[in-house]
């Protein structure tokens, strides 16, 4: 094992026992907190993948705005100073093996399919000037309509969010 | 200066009102003074630039027409229309950059006019907005190189003129006028079009040059469609410039505020209409400009005898306004381009400023009764005035000006160019016979002057009507009589020639030269060649003629509302039904009330008889038919029909019972189920 | 049992030497967990966090087939869109809930039922 080997499974290791605290915990501010350490060991392994604007990306807009954006939401909806704040759970056993199915069937397509794929080069390359010129050029359109989706979006939060006035 | 920096600076005129007007019309009410001085600098330096480009096309490309034109959109081959293809541009020849001139001018002395006369309106920076839109629309018109980009401009003159004559729309005779205002222009414009997309129709483009190119190459016979072409385009002109019979609107328009009436309704949009047969002139056949010449009479001459027996100030210089167009647009029908476009630029001039002036007598006035607290006396009525010369005289003085300038009085603008169009008509009489043109041409004058002087007499000479309201009028502020002062110096002769008798000589008439006809010659006119042996023959004729009817006007006005030599109410008593039908401005309001609106009425009546009986009894037949047919098929219906349907709406209801239990409504069930047939599937593909 | 031994065999050869098929497995079970969450939570925001995990797990793949060049650049740009909607979806979704909490005083999607019946 070389130290990327290393670091990857440690990162890895972050990346799935965080994001199953964050789906079997019965608490939902621990679930909140640990999906921070998804995130964010999503985030390495981008980096680990040579994504270094797709990683600062991540943190920027998952952990600095997803995440804050969904703390909000249970502060605001939970009772927390009251003692509702348990995230119950409601047909645990058959989503138990279903999703026992599709991840093991998954791990089986990928690993079957792919376990032997040419390495790819370990140099260092920034992909940031590349990725902003594929944005401007063959993504122009979809990147416009991106920033338009994103104005409708914040108009419509805003209005679906405001209070209404009792008439 | 290059070519291209002259069409740039003609841009930049064009473009500044209109980005005084979206700054305007979005931070207006936050800009400090509700943003006035945004637009009247925006204006004031398209003014400053319009000087430039005049100045320098006159000196440099005296003779050159110089424009810029880009293609807007190409539809290629279209069907059923041919090639359609829009190109848009710009020209500044001698004609435009004169208008230019105008234009900015005017507005800039109306914006600034108006800082004084609006002060504290509602609708104070929307006001402005609008003036500066209009000015676009205005300079648009003016520079615009094709017919598609003229009729834009010229419709959004329309709008800015309902715009503004609704300005104070809570006045509901005010929003009636700007309706009646657009309506009325409707009719006309209705017309323009159509004779717009007949030439378009045949030479598939909408750029006068390539259009008269186009009329040159076209065989000598047969061609009778140009007159109609040719006057249909003329309607625009009507409906813009309250030509009979669609001079109704322009009255009523006086109810916007008054130096919109100065700038729209006197000096520049009016004169649209004259601008556009001064464009459009080469493609006039001979008989087009005789209609064209007796519209402009017969206008002339029912509008000035209106104007005599009004006693709202702002009526009187409107109808003198429609006299005055009647004026240009029969130079145009006679061929006296010079002089129609010369008067066009004087009457500007002078017409502001007595639309300005008597702005500011009743701005006085206004305030006068306001301070009495009387608010039952009309301020526009000229019959409770009387005596402001010693109040205001500032305003009396270059009111004074006004009135001779356009009195025809020598040393002042008018004499000149009224005697270029005179002598005109007389050349025009003399060549082809209709003599009834010049007898107008010269009645016409005389009466002027005689409205005009009654209007100075009573209302600033005499004694005054109340001598307690006198103490509260006082003159206006600097920065309306300073326009005031401006427009004086520019109604008097020597801005345009030095020569005071005779303006052949001066700058205008060596820039303005009348356009070669490109009708085939059998369609044209008398010649332009004989036509100015004519102007130059009667010129002295024409100006002693008018000299005298000016002279008796002024005197008779004198004799009648100064001296009370002649009692006005004998003759008014005497004259009992003539008066009556002035006063009630030839019944044209009523006429098109009980003709157009009545018929409207009656012919709803008819239709409704019709209905009512004819349409109703066959619909009702029907019904009868229809049920009897429904009676029976609606058995069919209960026993055979229903039945099937209730058969399959019981198989259907008894599968629902079974699979309602799996339709939980629960998403998190449904989303189990299928990923649960997404596995079954799976397995079946990968072990099967 | 020689053939299940070579498998074996293979794999844990395979296991230390990290290359694209690791990547794919992590994003696997990423994907795995947030389908678990969308399933069994009743509380509607720990439901769009499953939500939120389902589309990591996605990017994750795009990214990584990008850089062992199954995929060109097109991948990373791909997940750049992915995050942009993710990012609008939870700010409308949040807005939704906030709505429901103030009218029903919850915000668990099972008893959200009045259109129901």
């Amino acid at each position: 094992m070389q130290l990327f080997d290393v670091v990857f499974y440690l990162f890895a290791l972050v990346t799935i026992v965080s994001a199953g605290i964050v789906v079997f915990s019965r608490n939902v501010i621990y679930a909140a907190f640990s999906l921070l350490f998804t995130l964010f060991g999503v985030a390495a392994l981008y980096v680990m993948l040579q994504a270094d604007f797709l990683a600062v990306t991540q943190v920027l807009i998952y952990v600095g705005g997803i995440l804050v954006l969904m703390l909000f939401g249970l502060m605001l909806t939970s009772r927390v100073v009251s003692v509702d704040i348990k995230g119950s759970s409601v047909q645990t056993a058959p989503a138990l093996i279903l999703v026992a199915l599709v991840a093991g069937s998954l791990a089986g397509i990928f690993y079957s399919t792919w376990k032997s794929v040419p390495a790819a080069s370990s140099a260092a390359v920034t992909t940031t000037p590349l990725l902003g010129t594929l944005l401007m050029t063959t993504y122009l359109l979809p990147f416009e309509v991106a920033s338009v989706i994103l104005l409708v979006t914040l108009l419509g939060a805003a209005f679906i969010a405001r209070r209404k006035r009792k008439a | 200066m290059a070519h291209e920096t002259l069409i740039t600076l003609s841009l930049a005129i064009l473009l500044l009102p209109l980005a005084g007007f979206v700054l305007l019309i979005f931070f207006g009410r936050r800009l400090p003074r509700q943003g006035d001085w945004l637009g009247t600098g925006l204006i004031t330096v398209s003014f400053a630039l319009a000087v430039t480009v005049l100045v320098q096309k006159l000196t440099q490309y005296h003779d050159e027409t110089l424009g810029l034109s880009f293609s807007w959109i190409n539809f290629h081959d279209v069907p059923l229309v041919g090639p359609l293809k829009l190109v848009l541009g710009v020209q500044v020849d001698n004609l435009a950059a004169i208008m230019l001139c105008v234009v900015t001018l005017v507005s800039m002395l109306v914006h600034l006019f108006s800082i004084g006369y609006m002060r504290g309106d509602v609708r104070y920076s929307r006001y402005f907005a609008y003036l500066g839109l209009f000015s676009f629309s205005m300079l648009e018109i003016v520079l615009a190189d094709n017919l598609f980009l003229l009729y834009v401009g010229w419709e959004l003159v329309g709008i800015c003129s309902y715009l503004l004559i609704g300005h104070w729309y809570e006045k509901k005779s005010a929003s009636n006028a700007a309706i009646k205002a657009f309506i009325t222009n409707r009719v006309g414009d209705f017309g323009f079009l159509i004779g717009m997309l007949t030439l378009y129709a045949t030479f598939h483009t909408f750029n006068l040059r390539e259009l008269f190119e186009g009329i040159q190459r076209l065989p000598g016979d047969g061609q009778g469609w140009l007159t109609a072409a040719g006057v249909l385009i003329f309607c625009g002109a009507i409906g813009k410039s309250a030509q009979f019979p669609l001079h109704v609107w322009l009255p009523d328009a006086m109810e916007g505020p008054t130096p919109v009436s100065a700038l729209i309704h006197a000096a520049t949009m009016v004169a649209a209409g004259v601008y556009l047969v001064a464009r459009t002139f080469p493609l006039m056949t001979g008989d087009a400009l005789m209609v064209i010449a007796y519209i402009g009479a017969i206008t002339a001459f029912i509008a000035a005898t209106i104007a005599i027996v009004q006693n709202d100030i702002k009526k009187v210089l409107a109808y003198s306004t429609i006299s005055q167009l009647g004026y240009m647009i029969m130079s145009m029908g006679v061929g006296g381009y010079t002089g129609g476009f010369f008067h066009l630029t004087t009457h500007a001039m002078f017409k502001a400023g007595l639309f300005l002036g008597s702005g500011s007598v009743i701005h006085a006035m206004h305030h006068a009764l306001h301070r009495q607290n009387d608010h039952h006396t009309d301020a526009q009525d000229i019959r409770s005035m009387g005596g402001l010369k010693a109040r205001m005289p500032v305003t009396f003085w270059t009111f004074v000006v006004f009135t001779l300038a356009i009195s025809g009085v020598p040393l002042t603008s008018g004499f000149l160019s009224k005697d270029e169009i005179l002598a005109g008509t007389l050349a025009f009489a003399g060549l082809t016979g209709h003599a009834l043109i010049p007898v107008i041409g010269f009645l016409v004058a005389g009466l002027t002057a005689f409205y005009m002087f009654r209007v100075v007499i009573l209302t600033f000479l005499g004694e005054p009507a109340d001598a307690g309201r006198m103490e509260h009028v006082h003159e206006s502020p600097a920065v309306m009589t300073i326009p005031l002062v401006i427009l004086a110096a520019l109604s008097l002769c020597f801005v345009f020639s030095l020569n005071p008798v005779d303006a052949s000589g001066s700058w205008i008439a060596r820039a303005v030269e009348r356009p070669a006809t490109v009708v085939p010659s059998v369609l044209a006119g008398p010649g332009a060649q004989e036509f100015e042996e004519g102007v130059r023959h009667f010129h002295w004729t024409a100006m002693a003629l008018s000299l005298t009817v000016a002279g008796m006007g002024i005197l008779a006005a004198f004799m009648t509302y100064s001296w009370k030599k002649i009692n006005a109410d004998a003759i008014e008593a005497a004259l009992r039904p003539v008066h009556t039908f002035l006063l009630n401005k030839w019944y044209f309001d009523e006429l098109y009330n009980g003709v157009l609106v009545r018929g409207l009425l009656g012919a709803t009546v008819v239709l409704r008889w019709f209905d009512n009986t004819v349409v109703d009894g066959i619909v009702n037949g029907a019904g009868l038919v229809t049920r009897g047919v429904s009676f029976v098929s609606g058995r069919f219906d209960h026993y055979v029909i229903d039945g099937l349907v209730n058969l399959t709406a019981w198989v259907s209801g008894a599968f629902g019972l079974l699979f309602r239990k799996t339709q939980t409504g629960r998403v998190q069930t449904y989303v189990v189920l299928a990923l649960f047939s997404v596995m079954i599937f799976y397995f079946i593909f990968r072990l099967g | 049992m020689g053939a299940l031994e070579h498998v074996w065999g293979e794999f844990a050869s395979w296991l230390p030497h990290v290359q694209l098929a690791h990547f794919l497995i992590v994003s696997a079970l990423l994907f795995a967990f947030g389908l678990y969450a969308i399933i069994t939570r009743r509380n509607a925001i720990l439901l769009l966090m499953g939500v939120e995990l389902v589309l990591n797990a996605a990017n994750l793949n795009l990214v990584a087939f990008s850089h062992y060049k199954m995929l060109s650049l097109d991948g990373q740009a791909a997940a750049i869109f992915v995050i942009i909607l993710a990012a609008a979806e939870a700010a409308i979704a949040l807005a939704i809930v906030l709505n429901i909490f103030h009218r029903f005083q919850t915000v668990n999607v099972d008893e959200i039922s009045s259109l129901k019946e």
